[in-house]
């Protein structure tokens, strides 16, 4: 038993003030003041956010904190979005569910990004966690609508229900059917990935109709627009929804009953879902536009004029999510009509097109910029930028935190003097201190890495494509970005120096990934032997690295930090250097 | 300006193929040379890499531009009909151990559709009238469509039907009696 002096706090004071600090990081802070404050802070820490499955074990985490009831996993590096990162690489949820049945039973919530889960798992949360309050499985796969049904039928006091970006396999469009009629208790419904067979409309309506205190809901592309004011007129308390295709030949009694629903819902905020929008059908949720805080146009292949009457009919906007057939005039609209703009997102609606299919410019963003004076977060796919272009954003701009610029065609110069585009990015971050998140493209060379390196200082997460002359710009990002947790690299001539000379960097970084660059087998090795607290995976499809050269390059790579060593459940494609792959070669 | 002679300004893309390439694809080669890290020609250097992990004109790059698969697939959806060409659906056949697809797209109409289908599955479609449905054979043809109802094929215009049409089912006689079947 721990000795207290005259001067220390008893224990149930320190975990009263401890119930205050919510953040993990004041946590983490708290708990290496002393030995008294440590033990005191893990039994009373109630959330826990793993933010790569593979830094701990599930065990570990158990060990240290007994009492936890919110749980958020992370899995696959996030080019795992854009199938960079091939089928079976892991990032499997059994484990941790196994082990947290039997030391969590109080267990709250459970949230897994981009997680491998499996309907034995759900079945097992739904058999373990009784008092299960939240499910969110966001960019998840490998369940199907049974393991949907068990949750269903298991967790009596779900809130939360949230697939979003998730891959399902449909089985039955039942599952619905499985939560009982006694069920009341749904606040949060995001069922928007799900396929054709998936739902029972039904068995929807009635759930809907029986939750009063549902407050979200995301329904899936299939549920037709017909259905959805009745759905809506047994919600009429709904702050957010999101529509299913919102397309059908226009009839009047259709339009009318859509006009009163919405028009009842006086608290909805937010709107998404609009698959395959048709303009006939917009003026129906005209009544909702002036309060909508926030729209996700992004897949309504809506066109000018109608997106532009669309989007300026609503003043309080803050986030807003479009295909890019706003174009720059409609972004001019939006620019003056949307004072409150907090994010912005135009994403490409013929990205692999040869030629562009709308005018949409550099000129949009420099609007936007102009005329949104809280804009904080951007993501711009476009077919053309100037440095003169990004240096008058980053002026107009110094609050950004997120900034992710996509040139389709990813080593285009500026199209004005032919330059690369370092100028540019460099005034962004030299103008944009808290700027935490960033992705670059178009021709860039070691330069714009000088300056991030420079400038960048709060920059935790950056993404690189086809960029950079040699291991100098690697160099420039790992020695300078002092809070860079997340580093994902393709295609750019980066090696071995630049990596071996910033080794112990990478320590403090959550994770690197880098593929179809240049790092060579050998150096990965010698990475592997002299950092035994990082995983260094070596990812290659065509064979095992150990017959190949020590000069060639690997084809993906994927350090991570770990404190639970090297994982044992990789595939045949994935290898890891440690000390004991080092020393059986050489 | 160096860059100038890679650079086809009337395009919106880069081609960064050597002089009389028209396609060039992403070369994941083992042999890559490593730029030098001390060249101080930085240009030099860029040209080079650019060359060696040039992004090809025609054919894609993975991973890139950074879309998610599901919305990639959103897009697609009406286009892959409009400009592929490609209209494919199921096709069953009760009895039949596995399905088959078909390109409603390659066929003018009716007659041509079920002489593939008879020669798909070895059968034969009987006699179509409006009032009778199909006369003469055991097997009727049916499809499912958008509403998710199950019609007798031959209804509807050729076009309205290609449009209309998620899945193909040749059933037997006898369960199609409800569409209209004299067996």
């Amino acid at each position: 038993m721990q000795k207290k002096t005259a001067y220390s706090f008893p224990d149930e004071i320190l975990e009263h003030v401890f119930s205050f600090i919510q953040s993990d990081k004041d946590r983490n802070a708290a708990s290496v003041v002393c030995k008294s404050w440590y033990e005191i802070e893990r039994w009373c820490r109630r959330k826990v956010f793993v933010g790569n499955c593979y830094a701990v074990s599930p065990t570990m985490v158990i060990r240290r904190f007994p009492d936890i009831r919110s749980i958020e996993l992370k899995g696959k590096p996030h080019f795992a979005d854009f199938n960079l990162v091939p089928d079976g690489w892991g990032g499997y949820v059994l484990p941790w569910i196994s082990k947290m049945a039997g030391a969590y039973p109080w267990l709250e919530e459970i949230r897994l990004k981009r997680m491998v889960v499996t309907d034995e798992s759900l079945e097992l949360v739904a058999k373990s966690f009784t008092n299960l309050q939240v499910l969110v499985l966001f960019s998840c796969e490998g369940f199907s609508t049974d393991g949907l049904a068990a949750i269903a039928a298991g967790c009596k006091n779900l809130r939360e229900l949230d697939l979003r970006d998730s891959e399902v396999d449909d089985l039955s469009g039942h599952w619905l059917n499985h939560f009982p009629d006694t069920y009341t208790s749904l606040v949060s419904l995001n069922i928007s990935c799900l396929g054709s067979d998936d739902v029972s409309f039904s068995a929807l309506e009635r759930l809907v109709g029986r939750c009063p205190n549902l407050r979200r809901l995301l329904l899936n592309r299939e549920v037709p627009l017909d259905k959805i004011a009745n759905l809506l007129s047994r919600a009429p308390q709904l702050i957010e929804f999101g529509t299913g295709t919102y397309a059908a030949e226009l009839r009047s009694d259709v339009y009318s009953n859509l006009v009163e629903a919405f028009c009842n819902c006086k608290e909805l905020k937010s709107l998404s879902g609009f698959w395959d929008a048709v303009p006939a059908y917009l003026p129906v949720i005209y009544s909702v536009c002036s309060r909508l805080t926030s729209l996700n146009l992004s897949y309504a292949p809506i066109q000018n004029p109608d997106l532009t009457k669309l989007v300026s009919q609503c003043p309080s906007l803050q986030r807003m999510l479009v295909l890019d057939y706003i174009e720059d005039s409609g972004l001019e609209v939006l620019a003056s009509s949307c004072k409150d703009l907090q994010e912005l997102r135009v994403f490409p609606s013929d990205p692999f097109g040869e030629e562009p299919n709308v005018s949409l410019t550099e000129k949009g963003l420099v609007a936007v910029s102009s005329g949104c004076p809280k804009l904080q977060s951007v993501l711009y796919f476009c077919r053309q930028m100037s440095n003169a272009a990004l240096v008058t954003i980053a002026q107009n701009c110094p609050n950004f935190t997120r900034f992710r610029l996509c040139l389709l065609d990813p080593k285009i110069a500026d199209y004005r003097t032919l330059q690369p585009l370092d100028v540019g990015f460099g005034a962004i971050v030299e103008h944009c201190k808290d700027l935490r998140r960033l992705s670059l493209s178009g021709l860039l060379t070691d330069c714009v890495f000088e300056y991030i390196g420079m400038h960048a200082k709060k920059l935790e997460m950056l993404s690189v494509a086809f960029a950079g002359e040699s291991d100098l710009a690697l160099h420039h990002v790992l020695s300078g970005c002092e809070s860079l947790r997340k580093l994902e690299i393709m295609n750019c001539p980066f090696g071995d120096k630049a990596l071996l000379a910033n080794a112990a960097k990478l320590e403090t970084m959550r994770s690197l990934w880098m593929s179809s660059c240049s790092v060579s087998l050998g150096a990965c090795k010698m990475l592997g032997q002299k950092m035994p607290r990082l995983n260094i995976e070596v990812m290659d499809e065509k064979g095992p690295p150990d017959s190949r050269a020590e000069s060639d390059p690997v084809d993906k790579l994927y350090i991570y930090r770990s404190v639970a060593g090297p994982r044992f459940d990789m595939p045949p494609f994935v290898w890891t250097m440690d000390e004991d792959f080092a020393s059986e070669l050489s | 300006m160096v860059f100038e002679k890679d650079l086809n300004l009337d395009a919106t893309e880069l081609r960064l193929g050597l002089p009389g390439s028209s396609e060039e694809s992403i070369r994941i080669s083992n042999k890559r040379a490593l730029p030098d890290m001390n060249d101080d020609s930085g240009v030099a250097a860029a040209k080079k890499c650019d060359q060696e992990t040039a992004p090809p004109t025609k054919a894609q790059v993975v991973g890139w531009p950074p879309i998610r698969s599901y919305r990639k697939n959103s897009l697609q959806t009406k286009k892959t009909e409009a400009e592929t060409g490609g209209m494919y659906v199921k096709v069953s056949m009760d009895g039949a151990p596995y399905l088959r697809k078909i390109d409603l797209k390659v066929y003018k109409g009716y007659p041509e559709l079920f002489k593939a289908m008879e020669d798909m599955f070895k059968f034969k479609v009987g006699k179509y009238s409006e009032r009778e449905g199909y006369n003469g054979s055991e097997f009727v043809p049916t499809y499912e469509d958008k509403d998710g109802d199950w019609m007798l094929v031959g209804d509807v215009p050729w076009e309205m039907f290609i449009n209309g049409c998620k899945r193909l089912r040749i059933v037997r006689g006898s369960e199609a009696r409800g569409l209209g079947c004299v067996v």
